[in-house]
């Protein structure tokens, strides 16, 4: 009974290791290796794939404009979605619920759907091809998801600090920056998290408003062939690399996340 | 500091919070507001403290009309029910936070909260985050955080009622012992009328949004001006009946009447309520012009050295608070007895009638 219990849960978190395990084993292959045989361990350990994305600017540069997007992304729907929350959570205004609702259903449609008038916009002003474009494209799902998650924090904290600090002489931007930001980074890292994610993940509005100078790494990394062939393997070290910052960021967050889980927000 | 509302009301959608009320609270004293649930008791503290506007009137603060005044320009502290503190802040910056932002200089702001501390005995817990300290612990420090402004207002909305027993009696000794002196106006929130009674100082009794009576507190319990200030001070409620005075008699109904006093017989005949407070009902004949009721017992529950009894007394429901344990089983007959010098009498309007001639 007691080996049944520890064996199925090891079963399951084998099933859920192995692509990730074929990954970074595929990544110490030579491109001959993988496409010739079937091992669970390379034969002849390499690490040239990884020599190749750190050196190559055409690999590394992909992973420099991924992340600047999405940092960039992040920053701008945190600190929007800050004061927006704030709002919705302290103030009743006209049709308040309905716009909540609103800024909601920007996240029901696929990416797709934005992706011309996205590409159209930006070219006729010449944000084509910089990371800003992309940026600014992920706000439309990230702001709306910020604002919720935020707000659900918001609730939490009582009106009656607000008030306290009033009556204490704080204005409201010294109390929203000294003592409101500092009540609920939980949230804030909970809602960077889940805008680092989309934004991270995104590859459709990601790949239409980019093309060679603001490329991402999941563009570089799904071309499957190139001049010089089949590249299995730096394709492999690329993936495996490209799990990394997700990974970090999760771990930073993973206590507030079960937070957010309890307030029913995330 | 003198508070004053000229005919201040609050509306709120279409329901009234708060009907046109005017108020001179007793500058430098305790005033306690005293009302059920929803009486306007936090209504009326917000609209002092300025967190709301009130719909009309004006609120002075001594010679200054503070009507639309910002909260953060009035002078004033408050502590809520809940407890409520910065987070993320230690107790001792919890406590430097209003000085910090009024600009006072360190060793000032050093010397006003080891005072501050000491008075509260949260000398100890200084580096202590809120959420390491107990719930007494949380309020005092909320509490510290209103006396070290020394403002001139300070509004206390129900602070003792998230308190358990214990804790609450502590704390409610220590209170008025805090502002004594200071020449700070507190303004206490409560809906015990007990709680009103040890604090002392002056109480507004509040009923559905009105200040049915100000005055020194014992006195506002002992000479209620009406009915609903009466019954706002009555803790179990007050025992109400219909009384009949027709010549030389009180009569309830054709058993229960006594003769009228002296002090009453300058009232016209005709109908009137009487008001007995339940610690006046008793099982025994107090005084020898007592009345002699007879009752039915619907509970009886013992609650530490006292017991409050229910019973029926020809249709109305009264309670009976007696000192020491009673058992008495439910559904049995029993004596009851009160002295009619003892209740309140209140004519058609509900206003108490005055006693008049010798007392």
């Amino acid at each position: 009974m007691s080996r049944i219990k520890y064996l199925a849960p090891a079963l399951y978190i084998l099933f859920l290791l192995l692509p990730i395990y074929w990954l970074v084993n595929m990544s110490f292959k030579t491109t001959n290796e993988i496409l010739g045989s079937f091992s669970l361990w390379p034969a002849e350990f390499t690490l040239d794939n990884y020599r190749t994305i750190f050196t190559d600017p055409t690999w590394y540069n992909g992973y420099i404009n991924s992340l600047s997007y999405v940092l960039l992304n992040t920053v701008i729907s945190v600190s929007f979605a800050l004061p927006a929350a704030y709002a919705f959570s302290r103030y009743r205004f006209l049709g308040d619920k309905h716009l909540f609702f609103w800024l909601l259903t920007n996240r029901m449609a696929p990416p797709a759907v934005f992706a011309l008038p996205f590409f159209q916009l930006y070219s006729s002003i010449g944000l084509f091809d910089t990371p800003v474009a992309v940026a600014l494209a992920h706000c439309l799902f990230n702001i709306p998801l910020a604002v919720w998650i935020l707000e659900g924090f918001m609730a939490g904290v009582p009106r009656e600090l607000d008030e306290t600090a009033f009556i204490d002489g704080y204005s409201f931007p010294k109390f929203f920056v000294r003592i409101f930001i500092p009540t609920i980074t939980a949230g804030i890292g909970v809602a960077a998290f889940f805008c680092f994610m989309f934004s991270w993940v995104e590859l459709l509005l990601a790949k239409t408003l980019t093309s060679v100078a603001a490329k991402p790494i999941a563009a570089t990394m799904t071309r499957t062939a190139s001049t010089s062939g089949y590249e299995l393997g730096l394709l492999a070290a690329a993936g495996a690399l490209t799990i990394i910052p997700g990974a970090i960021v999760i771990w930073f967050v993973r206590h507030h996340i079960a937070r957010g889980f309890a307030l029913g927000r995330v | 500091m003198q508070i004053e509302l000229i005919d201040v009301s609050k509306q709120e959608g279409r329901e009234t919070w708060i009907h046109p009320t005017s108020l001179k609270l007793r500058s430098g004293a305790f005033n306690i507001l005293l009302g059920k649930t929803l009486a306007g008791k936090t209504t009326l503290l917000r609209l002092m403290a300025g967190l709301e506007k009130p719909s009309s009137g004006r609120i002075w603060f001594e010679r200054k009309d503070v009507t639309g005044l910002p909260v953060r320009q009035r002078d004033i502290a408050m502590v809520y029910q809940q407890f409520i503190n910065y987070p993320n802040w230690r107790v001792y910056d919890n406590i430097a936070s209003p000085l910090k932002i009024a600009g006072h200089c360190d060793a000032r702001i050093k010397r006003r909260v080891s005072e501050v501390c000491e008075l509260l005995q949260l000398t100890p817990l200084l580096r202590r985050y809120p959420h390491e300290l107990s719930g007494g612990q949380q309020q005092r420090l909320a509490l510290a955080r209103a006396l070290v402004k020394r403002a001139r207002l300070i509004l206390l909305d129900e602070p003792l009622a998230n308190l358990d027993y214990k804790l609450r009696e502590e704390l409610r000794e220590e209170l008025p012992g805090l502002f004594a002196g200071s020449g700070t106006t507190v303004v206490y929130a409560t809906t015990e009328p007990g709680e009103a009674l040890l604090l002392g100082g002056h109480t507004a009794a509040l009923h559905e949004g009105r200040v049915c009576q100000y005055g020194a507190t014992h006195q506002v319990f002992k000479e209620p001006a009406n009915r609903v200030s009466a019954a706002t001070f009555s803790d179990p409620p007050l025992n109400c009946a219909e009384v009949e005075k027709s010549d030389g008699r009180f009569s309830i109904d054709a058993d229960i009447h006594w003769p009228v006093d002296a002090r009453y017989r300058h009232l016209a005949n005709g109908r009137y309520l009487l008001g007995l407070r339940p610690h006046q009902l008793l099982l025994h004949r107090a005084a020898p012009h007592s009345v002699r009721l007879k009752g039915r017992v619907d509970i009886s529950e013992i609650n530490g050295s006292e017991s409050l009894l229910h019973v029926s007394i020809k249709g109305y429901q009264w309670v009976s608070q007696l000192h020491g344990v009673h058992t008495l089983e439910a559904g049995s007959d029993t004596p009851l007895y009160f002295d009619p010098l003892r209740c309140f009498l209140f004519d058609a309007e509900g206003n108490r009638v005055a006693a008049g001639g010798p007392a």
